[in-house]
């Protein structure tokens, strides 16, 4: 295999549980509800994924659980943000802090100790010998085709479906949506708790294909970057995974660079993806100064009925 | 909508006609009620304690049992209370500094980095300058950290008011550079020749050493974080620059139309955090580790906005809370010794902060009978 097919299979690997994280951002954020919870959620369906996966043995069982209680703490995040209108901001913090802690722990007990056997991989059949093809789709496993399958569905769902332009209306304009009949604090509540729950099993495949053993912190700021990723993808599907896939060959790029013996010390490559969301934020936003965003427009402000006319 | 239901209040839930019969009460929101009484911080943390207790409980561990652990170690011997007040000098600078940034809405969840620089420009003054007095030795490590904090805090600002950059984002970025820059100087060109091979810098001199009081190590960072909330208190109540900022953080559209110029205000209140960040750093070197090293801060930056926000930005307030979660970090070191982790304690804070942001919402709901 030469280097830029390995690259791709580590910007995959590393991509995935970013893509993910991203997606469930972005379900959430058309909503009009800012997610900034998701380094919490993302540790909360790690340790779930590994704790009922070591004890169980079950690996459905374990993702079924990472989701179950990362959407829980979802309508934790909608309960205070719609009904309370609690400060979008601090509820995310909070989620944050309370995830990392929680994590820890809950995950003292399995720390660690490795995983039973990782996310099992799609068998392709004869397609695996064709060279380049082969080796890049061979090793992507149910998870990652999930997350593919899962742009082309919401992508479709938030532009040609008439969910998606709900969707859309609440986070835009939640008043007129309110007249138009459209259950705001309906919608809000399943996509935040549905965009939770997709930032969850980000968690689990971090575990699953990236990281074979429960750490103290393990997504290491993984979850932040979704936050910002987000925002280059503009809240959209589609160009979520190619952000995305950039940051995780990004992350893998440091440690191939180390690989082949650079004189770079390691410290200063595992700084690059950080580094980089800020330039690359930096000049999105001196792009589009005089341009829309793509920001829900309503995104960050609690809905209040018959206070907006 | 009822008659009786005024201009600011508003129907959540259960609408009218939409669903049954059962809303003669129902809950009526009022956004003219903004300050949330006294009591919503510690009824915050007793419900937090309740919630952590079901997961202690669920662990198989006694709540009671550990919590009496954790305030007995805080708390319960001079000890103890003497290491909470150096873990408070910390959460002091810290907490000041964003609650300066959030008077004017700007989040500043940076201070663990700043913090981290401004240690590790301390640091660089005993390495580069070894032999100075210790006045001059002090003063320059103090001037140091404070700017290379100020300069962290920067580097959030202006990505802020010249390209938009949110700055949660750009703050936390920077979080994980400078703990990795912390990792390279000490695993690299500081580590100590003579450290056995443990990544650290070489032990500080007296010369390079806050001054700390008695036999404690208690040291002189404390009266660093009173004269700033000091300062604090004095230039926001009777200065123009306080004045200002008091403006902005009630009504941006209004200071903005006053002719305030918010972007400058930004990039102050931006080095001002991060300065005292720096500040903060700066004493955990000289005054508590005497040498540079890996987990300089225990989270002290993410421990600070709990801090800033549960004293609702009052200087008394911050004083207060910042010895109440130093108290919380010591206690969870104490319950290491009964084998829990010391997450406990960051599980905690964020239960706190999850009950505070609800509980100052949720008086501004009231239970009304639909006539």
């Amino acid at each position: 295999m030469d280097f830029t097919t390995q690259l791709l299979i580590a910007a995959i690997s590393a991509g995935t549980p970013l893509l993910l994280a991203t997606l469930g951002g972005i379900l959430t954020e058309r909503a009009g509800i800012i997610q900034l919870g998701a380094e919490g959620l993302m540790l909360m369906g790690a340790v779930t994924t590994c704790i009922v996966y070591i004890r169980s043995g079950n690996l459905i069982l374990a993702l079924l659980a990472a989701v179950a209680i990362t959407a829980l703490l979802g309508m934790v995040h909608s309960f205070l943000t719609v009904t309370l209108r609690a400060n979008q901001t601090m509820s995310g913090l909070a989620m944050t802090l309370f995830g990392s802690g929680l994590s820890a722990y809950l995950g003292k007990s399995i720390s660690g100790i490795p995983l039973p056997g990782t996310s099992p991989k799609l068998d392709l059949g004869a397609l695996k010998s064709v060279p380049v093809i082969g080796d890049i789709f061979g090793r992507m496993d149910y998870l990652t085709w999930f997350s593919l399958l899962l742009v082309l569905v919401l992508h479709l769902l938030i532009h040609h479906t008439s969910w998606g332009l709900h969707l859309r209306a609440v986070g835009d304009n939640p008043a007129t949506a309110d007249v138009m009949g459209i259950r705001v604090q309906l919608i809000r509540y399943s996509y935040v708790t549905a965009g939770a729950a997709l930032i969850g099993l980000a968690g689990a495949d971090m575990v699953l294909a990236y990281a074979p053993t429960w750490n103290e912190g393990l997504t290491a700021g993984r979850g932040w970057i979704a936050v910002g990723l987000v925002i280059f993808a503009r809240w959209n599907p589609l160009r979520a995974l190619f952000c995305a896939y950039f940051f995780g060959a990004l992350d893998s790029l440091g440690f191939r660079i180390q690989l082949l013996g650079s004189v770079v010390p390691s410290y200063f490559l595992k700084m690059i993806p950080y580094v980089v969301t800020i330039l690359v934020l930096m000049y999105l936003g001196y792009r589009n100064r005089n341009k829309p965003s793509g920001t829900p427009e309503s995104l960050g402000t609690p809905y209040v009925r018959e206070q907006r006319f | 909508m009822s008659p009786n239901t005024g201009s600011n209040a508003a129907v959540l839930e259960p609408s009218p006609g939409k669903s049954g019969k059962w809303y003669s009460l129902r809950l009526e929101y009022d956004s003219s009620r903004t300050r949330s009484p006294w009591w919503t911080p510690i009824l915050s943390v007793i419900l937090a304690l309740l919630l952590c207790a079901v997961f202690i409980a669920a662990n198989g561990m006694s709540p009671l049992v550990v919590y009496e652990k954790m305030f007995r170690g805080a708390f319960g011997t001079s000890y103890g209370f003497t290491e909470t007040m150096v873990k408070a000098i910390p959460l002091l600078l810290c907490g000041l500094g964003i609650a300066v940034a959030y008077r004017i809405s700007v989040w500043n969840i940076g201070a663990e980095g700043q913090l981290t620089v401004g240690a590790m420009a301390a640091t660089a003054v005993t390495i580069y300058f070894p032999d100075l007095s210790s006045f001059w030795s002090i003063t320059l490590m103090l001037v140091f950290g404070t700017a290379a904090g100020a300069l962290w805090g920067l580097m959030t600002a202006v990505p802020r008011t010249h390209f938009g950059v949110n700055e949660l984002i750009t703050s936390l970025m920077l979080n994980y550079v400078a703990l990795l820059a912390l990792d390279y100087v000490v695993f690299g060109p500081w580590k100590d020749p003579k450290g056995f091979n443990f990544p650290g810098s070489p032990m500080f001199t007296a010369a390079q050493s806050l001054p700390v009081l008695g036999s404690t190590r208690l040291h002189i960072g404390l009266i660093f974080g009173l004269v700033a909330v000091l300062i604090y208190y004095l230039m926001i109540k009777f200065t123009r620059w306080g004045y200002e900022l008091r403006l902005i953080g009630a009504n941006p559209t209004a200071a903005r139309y006053a002719g305030i110029h918010i972007k400058k205000h930004i990039i102050i209140v931006m080095l001002i955090s991060g300065g005292l960040a720096g500040i903060a750093g700066m004493a955990e070197v000289s005054g508590v580790t005497h040498k540079l090293m890996q987990g300089i801060s225990p989270g002290y930056g993410y421990t600070a906005i709990i801090v800033a926000w549960l004293a609702k930005l009052n200087p008394l307030g911050l004083i207060v809370t910042s010895i109440l979660f130093g108290g919380l970090i010591v206690g969870g070191y104490s319950v290491q010794t009964i084998g829990l982790p010391s997450s406990i304690s960051e599980m905690l804070q964020g239960a706190i902060l999850f009950f505070l942001i609800a509980g100052d919402m949720i008086h501004r709901f009231r239970i009304r009978r639909s006539a």
